[in-house]
């Protein structure tokens, strides 16, 4: 065991990959000698060799699109967005070709790869460098959606995401990077995608999130303690496909239900949250499912800490969900 | 014919004349590449018949283009990629696309090795590295590079040709992929077949470079201009070009300047667009009928011949869509099967739920069942 943050656990979570599979190669911008912005890739070109971890020219288009080609023709492609923000002109590659590969071909191509991408707020980045994009992804079939809010699952999770069949958008909270830090196991381990952990037990309310959020939340839920409310706290991992049954086993066991996140509220993944738990189990609802989520609006600067829910907003709707 | 800034390659005249170097070819290569050649036109033929009588949904003809496509794919090895685009079809069928398989595609029937998930006209075959393309075209140009980036690094000879059209070349993945392949010196030769249209755009509108081959110097890279109704011009620029990458003299692009005669699909109505003058232009130039007189005139083909070469190919396509008309049913399961290598829990209750409304109206009787969860 050694104590690392979330992002010592990525680098090492690279590193291990990287030793254990041959295919396996990091490219983006800046992610060679530099080690990329936040030094996620420290160290990889001098261990591997500049086959295995090089930069590209600037061009998100090109990095996504020559991945696929990669990952079709036997490699198994990293490839990093250096900040989600700037995946866009890749959301064509991902939305038309990764995700759609497989099916179209009726299983004779795939796209088994990983990209990597920072996101969210909290480091005074502006409109560019804050976003949390999740949803645009998670309503695309064929793609999986992974966030980390551990040093321990970020790197479990992102040896999972590698050695996965199918392409996977590996979401890392850069507000957590360096801000946590945990026991994370030596050698090689993952984490089964598709499953959810549970954060903190409790029996009145249920609040689901992930990423940069289960801090937040946890937070929450020590101060309800406080005052004599007993909080879940779902962290969700991976967030398609979603682990349902887990969703709803956790929703029926308070009927109370929180769901956070700092991307905007208007058909941001609460909604969906939402929905799947109306659907399914509406009659074990005893309040109406609440969102503590960013404004529907660009992502502030200045005040980008009252833009995104902090725990006093989590609490406020813990509190009125428990007094509904 | 095209006029191009570049000395424009070409082998044959317009009459069929030997006017340049002919390449390393042996009579029965020569031949060869005629029967190929009429072989894409006759299968168009045919797939147009069928899609008046509304038995296939969707043509991309090629008519106008065999000499560019059969000419450029036929220096390629078997263990080479071919990255389509709408009418290399005919290509893949010379390198080993079963004709079979060709036309269940064309029938998106269940013995489609795609399993009907694509539009007509979308082949694809694993055998001989002619992957699955993507109606995008632009975005996998990118794509061709990856894996020529994957091919060199585990060593291997294979050559990566990426197809694309005129249209093409104003997309992001042109510029990413040309880019891309020579920052990465990958081994790929760009084949730009120019036939004139991108649906309704002239190629003129396209782009206000000198030509489309100039482009190519941008990138650092060569760039050629081929008369595309030559298949002997565009065979020597796609053998040039192949030799270089297999020299380890990295990528170049090919623009094989040629017309599409036919609409850009059988949706399409180009009268609406083009003159019938500019077209009846281009009809003189037929790659087929040029190539068919330059072989006669060299005695590989004796006159009459193509009449009963092309007996012989409708002959063969005809069994094959005799054959391809009868086909089981395509299981319902496909719906939510390869979306992920298995399928997940959520698609599981979707078909089931599905199912039962199916079954209810009498529609799943065919042994089709529920998945367990």
């Amino acid at each position: 065991m050694a104590n690392l943050t979330l992002l010592q656990a990525v680098n090492d979570g690279l590193k291990i990959a990287m030793r254990e599979d041959p295919s396996v190669l990091v490219f983006g911008e800046d992610v060679g000698p530099k080690g990329g912005v936040f030094l996620a890739t420290e160290g990889l070109t001098a261990e591997f060799g500049e086959e295995r971890c090089f930069d590209t020219p600037l061009s998100e288009d090109g990095i996504i699109g020559a991945a696929i080609g990669m990952a079709m023709n036997g490699l198994r492609p990293v490839a990093e967005i250096q900040f989600q923000d700037f995946i866009f002109p890749a959301f064509d590659q991902i939305v038309s070709e990764a995700a759609k590969l497989r099916y179209r071909s009726g299983g004779q191509y795939t796209a088994p790869m990983v990209i990597r991408t920072p996101y969210g707020g909290g480091i005074r980045g502006g409109l560019y460098h804050s976003q949390s994009g999740e949803a645009y992804f998670c309503h695309t079939p064929g793609l999986k959606v992974v966030i980390p809010s551990t040093p321990h699952d970020a790197k479990g999770l992102l040896i999972a995401s590698i050695q996965d069949p199918d392409p996977v958008l590996f979401l890392e909270p850069k507000a957590l990077y360096r801000s946590v830090k945990g026991e994370v196991p030596e050698g090689s381990y993952s984490v089964e995608l598709s499953t959810m952990r549970t954060a903190r037990e409790g029996d009145d309310v249920t609040v689901f999130c992930y990423g940069a959020m289960v801090p937040v939340c946890e937070q929450a839920a020590e101060s309800a303690a406080a005052s004599g409310i007993s909080v879940e706290v779902i962290d969700l991992r991976t967030l398609y496909p979603l682990d349902e049954e887990g969703v709803l086993a956790a929703a029926r066991k308070t009927g109370r239900v929180v769901n956070v996140h700092e991307a905007p509220r208007f058909c941001g993944y609460g909604a969906e949250l939402s929905a799947i738990i109306a659907e399914h189990a509406i009659e074990h609802m005893e309040a109406p499912i609440m969102r503590v989520t960013g404004f529907d609006t660009p992502f502030p600067n200045t005040l980008e800490h009252n833009y995104l829910p902090d725990h006093r907003r989590v609490l406020d709707a813990i509190e009125r969900v428990h007094a509904f | 014919m095209v006029q191009t800034p570049e000395e424009l390659l070409q082998i044959l005249g317009p009459e069929g004349g030997l006017e340049g170097e002919l390449p390393e070819l042996d009579d029965e290569a020569l031949r060869d590449l005629f029967v190929h050649m009429m072989r894409v036109r006759c299968v168009d033929q045919r797939m147009l018949k069928l899609q008046r009588a509304g038995r296939v949904g969707f043509v991309g003809t090629a008519r106008g283009l065999e000499g560019a496509m059969i000419g450029s794919a036929a220096v390629l090895r078997p263990t080479d990629w071919l990255w389509s685009g709408l009418r290399e079809g005919g290509a893949a069928v010379m390198r080993g696309l079963p004709l079979a398989e060709y036309v269940a595609q064309m029938y998106c029937n269940s013995n489609d090795t795609a399993k009907g998930r694509q539009m007509c006209n979308h082949f694809q075959h694993q055998g001989t590295n002619y992957p699955s393309w993507s109606s995008v075209i632009g975005t996998q140009v990118v794509h061709g590079v990856g894996a020529a980036y994957a091919s060199k690094q585990r060593g291997e000879e294979a050559v990566h040709a990426v197809y694309f059209g005129d249209g093409a070349t104003s997309s992001n993945g042109f510029h990413s992929g040309l880019n891309f392949a020579a920052v990465w010196d990958a081994p790929v030769v760009f084949v730009c077949v120019d036939n004139g249209w991108a649906i309704s755009v002239p190629s003129s509108a396209q782009t206000a470079a000198e030509s489309y081959a100039a482009k190519a110097r941008a990138y650092g890279i060569p760039g050629v201009a081929v008369d595309g109704n030559d298949v002997l011009a565009c065979y020597q620029a796609a053998q040039d070009a192949v030799e270089r990458v297999r020299a380890g003299e990295g990528p170049s692009l090919i623009v094989l300047h040629t017309y599409r005669m036919l609409g850009h699909s059988s949706s399409d109505d180009p009268s609406k667009y083009r003159d019938d003058e500019e077209v009846a232009e281009w009809e003189r130039l037929d790659p087929i009928d040029r190539y068919e007189a330059f072989l006669i005139s060299k005695g590989v083909l004796n006159e009459g011949e193509r009449e009963t070469i092309e007996a012989d190919l409708y002959t063969e396509i005809d069994a094959v869509i005799h054959e391809q008309e009868a086909a089981d049913p395509m299981p319902l399961a496909t719906l939510v099967e390869d979306v992920y290598e298995s399928v997940p829990r959520h698609l599981k209750e979707q078909y089931n739920a599905f199912l039962s409304v199916a079954k209810r109206y009498g529609e799943a009787e065919r042994g089709e069942g529920e998945f367990p969860l």
